[in-house]
């Protein structure tokens, strides 16, 4: 059974209709890729499965249970976390606090919390920085880590290489590798080499339609596609 | 520049400004017992002004919310006290220290017992259905401050109403030269009681992280999981009743109270918000302040220039850092 299934989903915004009819399934475990475009919907899509933005019409089922239509707090609740493009992080708050902030008690799980800190070493020397004064990498870094402070089934990320330097984006790509193997990742990307060395399963949305599914190794095999879907070249 | 700034910071920074404006003012004024009463009165002002603002700059920052209809907390805060300490007349007449005490504490606590039901009932069907609207949010809070000076007009009526003090609260002591108002004081270290609780609320408690993220990025605080109306709801109860507290310390500070009150002190309140920094307690203080000494100094100074000052004040600062001096998002 899929851990995230998704129907016919539309969303509008304002009076322009971004997706139309946007289906496909989410398997439990690894990373999932949905690839695409510039304002192709990727994006949309992510915050849509939030409940950030309704889909209307359209279902959005999570581990078997439809959350078409709960808000956003009680689909994280029940196990989907967001990393949103512009990281979403507190910047008035100190690192610790952004942290303590997404766990369910107010109180950090020691095992979680040192994984926390042996994936990303930079986040404990700024402990008590305010968030504000990271850098992008740094801010990338935390708003992962804020992603697993607590169990997740799902965790929905929206391209976390944007902008960062090659060492942040390998550190990145180790750090996926580890989460993926206690949670399911659904991640938008548009650096294909990076999607393409964490994705087992793919899809390709393009102006608010899924237009292409399979596995990633399939999908990079296929080098018309790849030039016909994506823009890019052999 | 940037190194003139850098050393600044580190003494304080945009702190400093009130430590410079009773500096400077201390050289025109020259006569040290006129200024220091002048700058007890401004900081005395200043604190019941940052009880009255600092809900609003909350509810600003954390809810987006323009409200106009704020002021109408300020209005019904003082005249309910009002009201409690004239019932209480008995009590306030007495020597004891204590009747008149409680007499004061519950007029207080009237006042804070209205603002909190009163921003439940204003959220809840006011402001709700108004979100994410500014035009409209604008429209619907001056048309309940409208309603709200009516309603007052129509309970205690047009005329100007005497507001009794407690006998422990009348009266200045005299060092020296230098007279001090013991109700300033008072009401000075009121405020600054009322500061501190907010700081250890918005500093050592969850509730105050929540409020510091939501400020930030509400939709961020909705996707961990947290419902933010119920956060709206709390925080604009706290803003109202700081509000009316404010109100009712206004009310014993000037002793003689109109309808017109709310609708007078909106603008200033808005200049102390505007002036600190949406959304910050420390910016909200900072700045009733600064317009607190503002107003008593240019009173003294340039009494034709008065009215105008806390104007050119925020002009000023808006030109300076148009964030105003501490916002909550840098």
């Amino acid at each position: 059974m899929s851990l995230l299934s998704i129907r016919e989903m539309e969303t509008n915004i304002g009076q322009y209709a971004v997706l139309h009819d946007v289906t496909f399934d989410v398997p439990e475990g690894g990373v999932f890729v949905l690839l695409g475009r510039n304002g192709a919907g990727k994006t949309t899509t992510l915050r849509s499965i939030m409940g950030l933005w309704q889909p209307s019409p359209g279902s959005v089922t999570f581990e078997g249970r439809d959350i078409t239509g709960l808000v956003t707090a009680d689909i994280a609740r029940l196990g989907i976390a967001y990393v949103p493009e512009n990281m979403g992080i507190f910047g008035g708050l100190t690192v610790e606090e952004n942290l303590v902030l997404a766990t369910a008690k107010g109180k950090f799980d020691p095992t979680r919390l040192r994984r926390i800190q042996d994936l990303f070493p930079a986040l404990e020397k700024f402990w008590t920085k305010q968030a504000w004064s990271l850098s992008g990498g740094q801010k990338q870094m935390l708003s992962v880590a804020r992603a697993i402070v607590e169990p997740r089934a799902l965790i929905l990320v929206d391209e976390p290489t944007k902008g960062l330097a090659p060492s942040i984006v390998a550190a990145m790509d180790e750090a996926f590798r580890e989460i993926a193997q206690t949670a399911t990742i659904l991640l938008v990307e548009q650096n294909f080499n990076f999607a393409r060395s964490l994705g087992r399963d793919m899809a390709v949305i393009d102006d608010g339609r899924i237009v292409y599914r399979s596995t990633m190794k399939e999908f990079a095999a296929n080098t018309d596609l790849l030039g016909q879907l994506l823009g890019l070249s052999a | 520049m940037d190194n003139l700034s850098d050393t600044l910071g580190r003494f304080g920074g945009v702190n400093l400004l009130p430590v410079a404006l009773a500096g400077l003012s201390f050289v025109l004024i020259g006569a040290p017992s006129s200024w220091v009463t002048l700058t007890v009165a401004g900081l005395s002002m200043g604190m019941m002004l940052f009880l009255m603002a600092s809900g609003l700059s909350l509810v600003f920052g954390l809810m987006d919310v323009l409200n106009f209809g704020h002021s109408a907390f300020i209005s019904f805060g003082a005249f309910i006290a009002a009201t409690v300490l004239a019932a209480l007349g008995g009590w306030l007449d007495s020597d004891s220290v204590l009747l008149a005490s409680a007499a004061l504490g519950l007029a207080l606590l009237a006042a804070i017992a209205f603002g909190l039901a009163a921003g439940l009932f204003f959220e809840t069907v006011i402001i709700r259905p108004v979100y994410r609207d500014h035009l409209r949010q604008i429209l619907i809070t001056m048309g309940a401050l409208i309603v709200s000076e009516q309603i007052i007009l129509a309970v205690w009526g047009g005329s100007p109403i005497t507001v009794p003090r407690p006998p422990f609260l009348e009266g200045a002591w005299i060092i020296g030269d230098v007279s001090i108002e013991i109700y300033r004081v008072f009401a000075f270290a009121l405020g600054a009681g009322v500061f501190v609780g907010l700081m250890l609320l918005l500093n050592r408690t969850r509730i105050g992280l929540l409020i510091r993220a939501g400020v930030e990025n509400r939709e961020m605080v909705e996707a961990l999981g947290f419902k933010i109306n119920r956060l709206f709801i709390g925080a604009f109860m706290l803003g109202s009743a700081l509000a009316a507290l404010g109100g009712a310390m206004w009310a014993g500070y000037e002793t003689l109270i109109t309808p017109a009150l709310g609708g007078e002190m909106m603008i200033v309140v808005f200049i102390v918000v505007i002036i600190g920094g949406l959304g910050s307690i420390q910016g909200t203080l900072l700045g009733a302040i600064i317009v607190g000494l503002t107003a008593n100094y240019v009173g003294y100074l340039a009494p034709k220039l008065a009215l105008a000052s806390n104007m050119i004040l925020m002009m000023a600062i808006l030109m300076w850092r148009p964030s105003g001096l501490r916002p909550a998002i840098k």
